[in-house]
């Protein structure tokens, strides 16, 4: 009984001194230096790892990074409620979304690759081709060349970021035919690599040697045909902002874009710099020379 | 004179601690009651905007068979048939039951009749053992093994109803043995000792005397875990295959609610009709749980021994 009061109070005293240390510090913490990142997963490994770097150089700066997906991340920034929102698309292109009042940021490009698994026997499909499979046409990859092989689809989850991008660019905007989907591209590449027959698409920084990136129309997935527009399918990753950003924020997004992060980080994590870009692409999908 | 008086009429010490404790007990549950109402109250008024602010008919919701919220269908309202989901999620809840019951009895029995002593020595810690595990890690060994030992056996991709039953089935395992094992212990020893005593064999008492008077027991406990296998999530996503088409067999790809739901949720505007159907699917799912509360309540309230 005795004992028990002790601890007890050992615990209260424990989160109250905790609590009011909290509130005591939360200027230190937060207060005007916080900034929050909410968004696609594929650009979250990249801001993390700038934000770090920044946090880092300039002390009581805390930069805040989460997933959520795409969706979140754009409406997250729209009602105000986080400082940036991260996403594949542009905001234009998302259903839902009042783009005028969200100023745009492109941070790096990502490169999507079709990727087969290797029992598949093909290194290349054309276009049409492409389409077909996913549109159910072609069921077997005997039909493209391949091995007598039922072809299995994957797709990623309806309305995620990648698979809008490959749906615009690589199947000219045809529906994918109703398929297995997956929520994570790692999830769908341990999938085909270890599925016969199994097709499906995922960045580049993604596509490693245990599954078979497809070439398109002769046309390889590699950085250099992303950055002539060669390889179209391609977006920008956007981190987005209520507004013109302000004083650390401005300053963090001239840092992403900075040569210094282009050149190292966004490389080294399998994202293109968008100074590599000798194009530019609008909202739209038109594609103008740099 | 007075002093004494005073005394007496004065409020004692334990008075006071009874109304203190009276008072956080209160309001701790005035705190989960209020809890619970906000979140129905949450779920509910994002679900139904589906039908009242998109304008979405119920029934083409609950029968309709193309789940595709993104897109326009035929008759030019966007495509929210949420019956393979409902039909995925039913399937995969009842067969995993279906298949857990007999193993969960037959070890309970064993455990609680045959052998108590091993029972409560191995037995009890292994199939405690087995609840503590994160459903991540089911969700693996279900997509590294199950998913394809099922491609190698049956063909297809593996990932379907049936390798999600498999997971299922392991995951609740655990939770119905216990609880059976609760109810046969209750069963009172002298029913044991009557049976045995009018010339029963022990497996005569068993079956005859000691499952019939658990059967309520049993049945809650099953129901009990059919509602943890309804609301699964994480290990079914990774081995169902998340394809909202109507289930053919079972093991074509499939979806249920909770994979639809966690899948979708990050990718859909907060406010938009895509978003709204999810919270109508959540709506499902929570009236369900409800359901199944209510199930296990009615089974208890038949089965009580008077």
């Amino acid at each position: 009984m005795k004992r028990s009061w002790v601890i007890t109070t050992i615990i209260v005293v424990a989160l109250g001194g905790w609590l009011g240390y909290s509130y005591n510090t939360r200027a230190q913490n937060g207060g005007g230096t916080q900034m929050t990142a909410v968004g696609s997963t594929a650009l979250q490994p990249l801001v993390e790892a700038a934000g770090e770097e920044y946090a880092g150089k300039h002390l009581g700066v805390f930069i805040n990074v989460q997933g959520g997906g795409t969706g979140t991340g754009l409406s997250q920034v729209q009602t105000g409620a986080v400082t940036m929102g991260d996403s594949d698309l542009f905001a234009e292109e998302k259903e839902g979304i009042n783009a005028k009042g969200l100023v745009d940021h492109q941070v790096a490009v990502v490169g999507i690759t079709p990727i087969a698994n290797k029992d598949a026997g093909i290194k290349e499909l054309t276009q049409a081709q492409l389409i077909q499979i996913f549109t159910g046409k072609i069921t077997n990859w005997k039909q493209v060349g391949g091995k007598d092989l039922a072809i299995t689809l994957l797709n990623r989850a309806s309305g995620s970021g990648t698979r809008a991008v490959f749906e615009k660019w690589a199947l000219k905007g045809a529906e994918s035919a109703p398929a297995p989907e997956q929520d994570s591209s790692g999830m769908v590449r341990s999938i085909v690599a270890t599925t016969p027959g199994a097709i499906s698409y995922v960045a580049f920084s993604y596509a490693d040697k245990s599954v078979q990136k497809v070439a398109i129309d002769h046309v390889e997935p590699t950085v250099a045909n992303v950055t002539t527009n060669t390889w179209k399918i391609w977006a920008y990753e956007h981190v987005y902002t209520k507004g013109q950003p302000k004083g650390q924020v401005a300053d963090f997004l001239n840092y992403l874009q900075s040569e210094k992060i282009q050149n190292t980080v966004v490389p080294q994590l399998g994202y293109i710099s968008i100074h590599d870009m000798h194009v530019q692409r609008k909202a739209d999908g038109q594609v103008i020379n740099k | 004179m007075d002093e004494i008086r005073e005394s007496l009429l004065k409020t004692s010490i334990a008075t006071k601690k009874e109304r203190i404790g009276k008072t956080l007990s209160i309001s701790a549950l005035l705190l989960i009651a209020i809890v619970v109402v906000s979140i129905f109250y949450f779920v509910a008024s994002k679900g139904l905007a589906t039908f009242f602010v998109d304008k979405i008919n119920f029934w083409d919701f609950m029968t309709g068979k193309t789940w595709n919220p993104s897109v326009n269908g035929a008759n030019g309202k966007p495509e929210t048939g949420a019956l393979p989901m409902i039909v995925g999620s039913f399937l995969i809840t009842v067969l995993s039951a279906i298949i857990a019951t007999p193993f969960a009895i037959g070890t309970a029995v064993f455990m609680t009749e045959i052998s108590p002593k091993y029972g409560a020595k191995i037995l009890q810690p292994v199939t405690e053992l087995l609840v503590g595990i994160p459903s991540v890690v089911y969700g693996f060994i279900g997509l590294t093994v199950v998913v394809p030992f099922i491609r190698n056996i049956f063909g297809g991709s593996g990932f379907g109803i049936l390798s999600g039953t498999i997971v299922l089935f392991v995951m609740i395992l655990p939770t119905v043995t216990s609880m059976t094992v609760d109810t046969l212990r209750s069963v009172p020893q002298y029913y044991r000792e009557s049976a045995l005593a009018i010339g029963a064999t022990r497996w005569q008492a068993i079956y005859k005397v000691i499952l019939r008077a658990a059967t309520p027991g049993i049945l809650t406990a099953v129901v009990f875990g059919m509602a943890r296998a309804f609301g699964e999530a994480l290990a079914v996503q990774m081995v169902v295959g998340n394809a909202a088409i109507m289930p053919g067999n079972l093991i074509s790809p499939a979806a249920t609610l909770t994979s639809v739901l966690t899948m979708g949720i990050g990718n859909t505007v907060m406010g938009s009709m895509q978003n709204d159907v999810l919270w109508t699917l959540a709506l499902i799912l929570l009236l369900m749980s409800l359901v199944f509360n209510i199930i296990i309540r009615l089974i208890g309230k038949k089965g009580e021994l008077k």
